[in-house]
């Protein structure tokens, strides 16, 4: 039996901050690719500390759906879930190439096998791509647009920084869009100026947060220039000095991160069949558009 | 007709001689086992004994089919120790030898875990089915209730209470009536429990099992870091406040069996919940954070003047608050002291243009040097 568990960080305040991981949850459950799917939280139930316990399966697979590789998957998930022996280098990474460890779980009389975040699998370039499709509603979407990838910065964990560029790069090296670049929210280059940063007139915009809240649905809108006000909501696209801003909101949202979650646990070693590919399908926004 | 009359199933049959080709049974009141040579099946209940031929397996009694239906269920249809460990609970297995539980089964029996009001029935053939609504609804018709059948719907309305307030603890005593599951499986029915109430059945297990890991305070403590290593600095007075703030029965329907430490107890009452809490859980650590940095804070004498009748609505406004019961104050009822019209008077009354209670100022120095700039210092 085979269990997969998505760890991830909810919220106390935001009902929408789980939101993402119990519809990647279910999108996971409709392929069968694994005997259950159960999911827990750092602020919500179960626990961090209980969810193996609510796992049945002799190979658990656990996925933190987080965007960088730092104090929550590194420190407070190993410990709270009690893996035995975890070491930080044991993912041997660079800040970005994490991948799996195989740990006994105090809790639980089982391995677990413990995968990087999804942030920085090289899957969530293609789940950005596929969010530019989605915001436009064009799936060529590419030539005569920008695109930058929105962080959060350095503040509390250069990783965090590393992810952005990471996919930053690599949607560049796509040759799809136009101009591709970095921008964040507490560092240079910033988002304010987003116009700035771009000879594209049209600009696609999405932060690689997980999950839609304060700040995808507030600081950035509003230092955008989208809105003055988030209450009064903005239009997408939206015009800033002279540039339609395309704005996707966290990338976290969009349903391919599913996708990107089975890679995480097929690279630890699970059999999930074809489920990769049916995920990779089923969430295509264009799927009806293409009679598909 | 009634189920302790019902025959076994082909299926049944089936899976009944399957086992026993490879290993006796012994499930709930019921012993079997095949003699191979004599080409004999010996079945012994409470009721009695008897010994047929594979022919004959289908003609047995109809309690000792009970008996054989039950174990086919359990053994058979159910996945797993812990499934099965809450289903026996849900229809008092333990309380009541096979015949008579089925028979209170035909009726259907009624449990409550948390809010949940669950009914476990049996069809003919010995298979259970079970229902869930809020323990509110008991009474109600069920065309009047919403019908749900996905068990991970039961995710979504535990999310918001009744005022669309999103519950960020899903034991909260807030879960919103209104809908039903009216016709689960025995995996389905612990999939529906498990998302209105995560984590609970197996906890409970544990503790079934006398294999309860309880994490008490100090446990908490200790492992926290980051923003959350203030709480090391909470009194230990103050961690019996917050569970009496917080793990009360009126606040959480777990029963709290985390302590100060394992020698160390709090007097703060646990509750009565069926399902145990073992360790504090998040909104308690991150209250635990706010109050330990409110309690770094020294006292200080304040006075003010108050009318007796103003001190004592002060102090059931505070009630009103912490027991939930604002909402419940009618608009016009003056005469009660958390009322808002009544409320407002007080304020007008007693606070001053910096909205200080009786004109005196939180802190009355940094109160001095600001006097003439206008600063609200509360």
């Amino acid at each position: 039996m085979q269990s997969l568990v998505i760890v991830a960080h909810g919220s106390h305040l935001n009902p929408d901050s789980a939101t993402p991981t119990h519809t990647h949850a279910d999108t996971i459950r409709a392929t069968s690719a694994f005997d259950e799917v159960r999911t827990g939280f750092w602020k919500e139930q179960p626990s961090l500390r209980e969810v193996l316990r609510t796992a049945r399966g002799d190979d658990i697979y656990v996925v933190p759906l987080f965007i960088s590789e730092g104090y929550f998957t590194e420190r407070v998930i190993p410990r709270e879930l009690r893996l035995e022996g975890w070491d930080p280098d044991l993912w041997d990474s660079d800040g970005i190439s994490a991948d799996t460890a195989t740990l006994p779980a105090g809790d639980i009389d089982n391995d677990v096998h413990y995968c990087g975040p999804v942030g920085t699998h090289r899957a969530m370039t293609d789940v950005l791509i596929r969010r530019a499709v989605s915001v436009t509603g064009d799936e060529n979407v590419g030539d005569g647009f920008g695109f930058a990838v929105v962080g959060h910065g350095t503040e509390r964990n250069e990783n965090s920084a590393k992810a952005i560029e990471y996919h930053t790069d690599r949607i560049r090296e796509t040759g799809r869009f136009d101009e591709v670049k970095a921008l964040f929210m507490d560092e240079e280059p910033a988002v304010d100026d987003v116009a700035d940063h771009f000879d594209s007139e049209d600009i696609i915009v999405v932060p690689l947060f997980i999950a839609d809240g304060f700040h995808t649905q507030e600081d950035i809108p509003e230092d955008m220039g989208l809105t003055d006000d988030y209450r009064n909501g903005y239009d997408v696209p939206a015009t800033v000095d002279g540039h339609r801003i395309w704005y996707g909101g966290a990338v976290g949202t969009e349903e391919l991160t599913a996708d990107v979650i089975l890679e995480r646990a097929a690279d630890a070693g699970a059999d999930i069949g074809d489920a990769i590919a049916r995920v990779r399908q089923q969430t295509n926004p264009t799927r009806e558009a293409a009679g598909d | 007709m009634s189920t302790i009359d019902s025959r076994l199933s082909a299926t049944q049959l089936a899976a009944f001689r399957d086992h026993l080709t490879e290993e006796p049974i012994e499930y709930d009141g019921l012993t079997a086992n095949y003699d191979a040579d004599e080409a004999i099946y010996h079945i012994e209940t409470p009721d009695g004994k008897t010994s047929v031929a594979a022919d004959e397996l289908s003609t047995v009694a109809a309690e000792q089919a009970a008996y054989l239906t039950n174990w086919h269920f359990y053994t058979q249809q159910v996945g797993g120790e812990i499934v099965r460990a809450f289903c026996r609970w849900l229809e008092l297995a333990d309380e009541r030898p096979v015949p008579n539980r089925y028979a209170a089964l035909e009726d259907g029996i009624d449990r409550e875990w948390g809010q949940l009001a669950i009914t476990t029935t049996i069809s003919d053939n010995g298979s259970r089915r079970y229902e869930i609504r809020h323990a509110d609804d008991s009474d109600a018709a069920a065309d009047a209730l919403t019908t749900h059948t996905d068990p991970l719907d039961a995710r979504d309305i535990g999310t918001l209470d009744a005022d669309g307030r999103y519950r960020p603890l899903r034991t909260a005593p807030s879960l919103t009536a209104g809908w039903l599951f009216a016709d689960l499986t025995a995996n389905e029915v612990y999939e529906a429990v498990e998302a209105f109430y995560p984590a609970t059945i197996v906890n409970w297990h544990r503790e079934q099992r006398g294999e309860l890991d309880v994490d008490h305070w100090r446990d908490e403590q200790d492992r926290q870091s980051g923003i959350y290593n203030l709480i090391t600095v909470l009194p230990d007075e103050a961690v019996d406040w917050a569970a009496a703030a917080c793990c009360d029965d009126s606040q959480c329907v777990k029963r709290r069996e985390w302590e100060l430490s394992e020698e160390e107890s709090l007097t703060a009452a646990g509750g009565d919940g069926v399902f145990p809490c073992r360790e504090p859980c998040s909104m308690v650590v991150a209250a635990g954070r706010e109050w330990a940095k409110l309690e770094r804070e020294d006292t200080q004498r304040y006075e003010f003047e108050l009318t007796p009748s103003e001190k004592e609505q002060i102090e059931t406004i505070i009630d009103a608050v912490a027991d939930g019961t604002v909402d419940e104050i009618r608009e016009a009822d003056v005469s009660e002291p958390a009322n808002r019209y009544r409320v407002r008077y007080l304020r007008e009354k007693r606070f001053d243009e910096a909205g200080n209670l009786a004109g005196t100022p939180t802190h009355p120095e940094a109160h001095d040097e600001h006097a003439d700039s206008g600063d609200t210092d509360h």
